[in-house]
């Protein structure tokens, strides 16, 4: 069987006034059902991007998918015909984004927002859509439902609008999610409670989750498998056990240390050094060159590629990972 | 929301008599002798002279002339031009001439002007974007009475379309000058409507709405549109204002009575009382339309709560 979602090799690169930003440089990695991949990066490490580019929402021009593969169920994404591929959006992959303020439609209530799902998708009627709509909003905790539904988005606060998100996402009981940051624009209590909801969710539908976000605790509870991103690229693969208690390369690595302590209060935040580079012009070789510790000469000639640590499926990009965190 | 309109209402009160009393002042102000020049260049007697200076209080001081008119208007008495005709006659026979000659061009910016905005803003940069930009920015640079001669010649004399003046026909005689009072609107409706879809197809919910896997015409027709009218609606708005409050130019070059005849003539003869008459009536026609807009604009923008 094919596995659910797989993205190969996928360039999505940006033509500007200012020249070519290349956004995703060979991002490649895959996800099955009942399982959740977090994507995690910095700002402008193209996780959101490539995220668009799976959905199909990169507008050309700027943007163009210059090269890799993008396919969900064996079926190949990007040179679907486009009234098909809108089928497949929403109903099979879903998203969820990030701040839901500005991406839910501020001049209609959100039930007509969730229900027109059922209504353009499933051509089911009024009554029905609100009835589903309506489920949809209970079984993703939004009290009072039943009133709620003719509420605009406004009126609500930005834990119960992100819940108002998950419930269009889920209407169509899609096999992929992918929620795009979805507690950063949230307080940190209510962040909590939101990927909650999104892990019983998973539990309830089993669908492959794509969990992007630059957001370290995030990621430590609720994925199995991490992406690290860095400049377009995947920097180290594997899964959460593996990045967190060893990370193999150095960029990871950095990210583990610039986690504030709370049992040593005297110790200082320990960020990494030196800015993520400017995407229009990425450094030669490898692209976290000029930040990194363990840096050789040759860095800056070959770009690494993933290369297997280990036999566990675990993968880093890195030349000299074996000198700088042994075998 | 009542307690709003009453609020606006309520407020049209020290508008309306500041307004008078402006406009009042200002054609006071104006140099000259309207009464002599009621006669041209024939002799008048100063026994009918002194009458009609008596009649309509032209010696008074300006206050007590605006107290005496303002007192008429209490009882309902937008007083005489100088010719003993009521300004209320004035208006009931005008009114419904302009009105005529504004429906025409409120129909015809809005939907041209909104159809082009939209299929120049769903393509931006594209043929028909830059057509619209041009062909707009064309017309707002000519001068309305100059497109008025033009669309005369062209329709009406040469192809014969159209009545090239008058009102004679009925509605037929209404379309050409129409549409070229609607013309600088139709332009600017096309380009407000166009900037205004071009922004909101930029916004993070139409990405949303694209995501949720809907058609492009369902994306841009409903989830964009509905957002980018709200600017459009408050244009049209304050321009039917306008347009109800009569159309100088256009009626002179096609030779239509309508109120912008009415008051330019009213200022020619210095007849403050038609001038005030009927500038009073267009602003309480623009104090409306202007309150029908806010409540227009509450029902399409469910954020703005008048409370």
């Amino acid at each position: 069987m094919d596995p659910l979602l797989v993205v190969d090799d996928l360039h999505v690169e940006f033509r500007t006034d200012d020249g070519v930003v290349r956004a995703v440089n060979g991002l490649s990695y895959m996800v099955d059902r009942r399982e959740t991949v977090a994507i995690l990066g910095e700002s402008g490490s193209g996780k959101s991007v490539s995220a668009q580019a799976i959905m199909g929402l990169i507008a050309s021009p700027p943007g163009f998918i210059t090269k890799g593969s993008v396919r969900f169920e064996g079926r190949e994404l990007l040179t679907m015909a486009e009234d098909e591929r809108r089928k497949v959006r929403g109903a099979d992959i879903a998203m969820v984004f990030q701040d839901a303020l500005s991406a839910l439609n501020p001049v209609f209530s959100v039930g007509w927002q969730i229900s027109e799902m059922f209504r353009k998708h499933r051509g089911a009627s009024k009554k029905e859509a609100k009835k589903s709509a309506v489920e949809l909003m209970e079984l993703v905790e939004i009290p009072d439902a039943t009133n709620r539904y003719r509420s605009f988005p406004h009126e609500f606060s930005g834990g119960m609008r992100q819940r108002v998100m998950i419930a269009m996402a889920l209407a169509l009981d899609p096999d992929v999610l992918i929620a795009d940051e979805p507690t950063t624009a949230l307080d940190v209590t209510v962040q909590a409670q939101v990927m909650q909801l999104l892990e019983n969710v998973q539990a309830e539908f089993g669908m492959g989750l794509v969990l992007i976000t630059h957001d370290l605790g995030v990621v430590a509870e609720q994925a199995d498998r991490v992406v690290v991103m860095y400049a377009g690229r995947a920097m180290e693969k594997g899964t959460i056990d593996e990045i967190f208690d060893q990370p193999h390369h150095p960029y990871t690595e950095g990210l583990m240390n610039s986690i504030p302590r709370l049992d040593d209060l005297n110790e200082r935040l320990n960020p990494i050094r030196g800015n993520p580079p400017d995407l229009l012009r990425i450094p030669s070789g490898c692209a976290f060159r000029p930040r990194c510790p363990y840096q050789q000469p040759d860095c800056a000639e070959v770009e690494p590629t993933l290369e297997f640590v280990g036999d566990s499926g675990r993968s880093t990009a890195c030349h000299h990972w074996r000198d700088a965190f042994g075998e | 929301m009542a307690t709003y309109i009453i609020r606006r209402l309520l407020q049209m009160i020290p508008v309306f008599i500041f307004a008078t009393m402006l406009i009042f002042a200002m054609v006071f102000s104006l140099p000259g002798d309207p009464i002599r020049a009621l006669a041209g260049e024939r002799a008048q007697s100063e026994s009918v002279r002194q009458a009609l200076i008596e009649e309509y209080n032209l010696d008074d001081p300006l206050p007590v002339q605006y107290g005496k008119y303002a007192a008429g208007l209490l009882r309902g008495d937008f007083g005489a031009n100088f010719r003993g005709r009521p300004v209320s006659d004035i208006i009931k026979q005008r009114l419904p001439i302009t009105a005529r000659l504004a429906a025409v061009a409120f129909v015809f910016e809005v939907f041209l002007g909104v159809l082009a905005g939209i299929l120049a803003g769903v393509r931006q940069r594209g043929f028909f974007d830059s057509l619209v930009l041009v062909s707009t920015l064309t017309v707002i640079s000519i001068p309305i009475f100059v497109l008025g001669f033009l669309a005369q010649v062209t329709f009406g004399l040469k192809l014969g379309w159209f009545p090239v003046a008058g009102i004679k026909q009925g509605w037929i005689s209404y379309l050409l000058p129409g549409m070229v009072l609607g013309s600088v609107s139709l332009a600017y409706v096309a380009r407000l409507t166009r900037s205004s879809l071009i922004d909101n197809l930029g916004a993070d919910y139409v990405r949303t709405a694209t995501a949720k896997g809907l058609t492009r015409g369902r994306v841009v027709g409903v989830h964009a549109m509905r957002n980018s009218l709200i600017p459009v609606v408050t244009y049209l708005g304050i321009d039917l204002g306008a347009l109800l409050g009569g159309a100088i130019v256009t009626e002179t070059v096609f030779n239509i009575p309508g109120l912008g005849g009415a008051v330019f003539d009213g200022v020619v003869r210095q007849e403050g009382t038609t001038v005030v008459g009927i500038t009073t009536f267009i602003i309480l026609v623009y104090m409306f339309t202007t309150l029908l807009v806010d409540i227009l604009y509450a029902v399409l923008d469910p954020r703005i709560r008048y409370d």
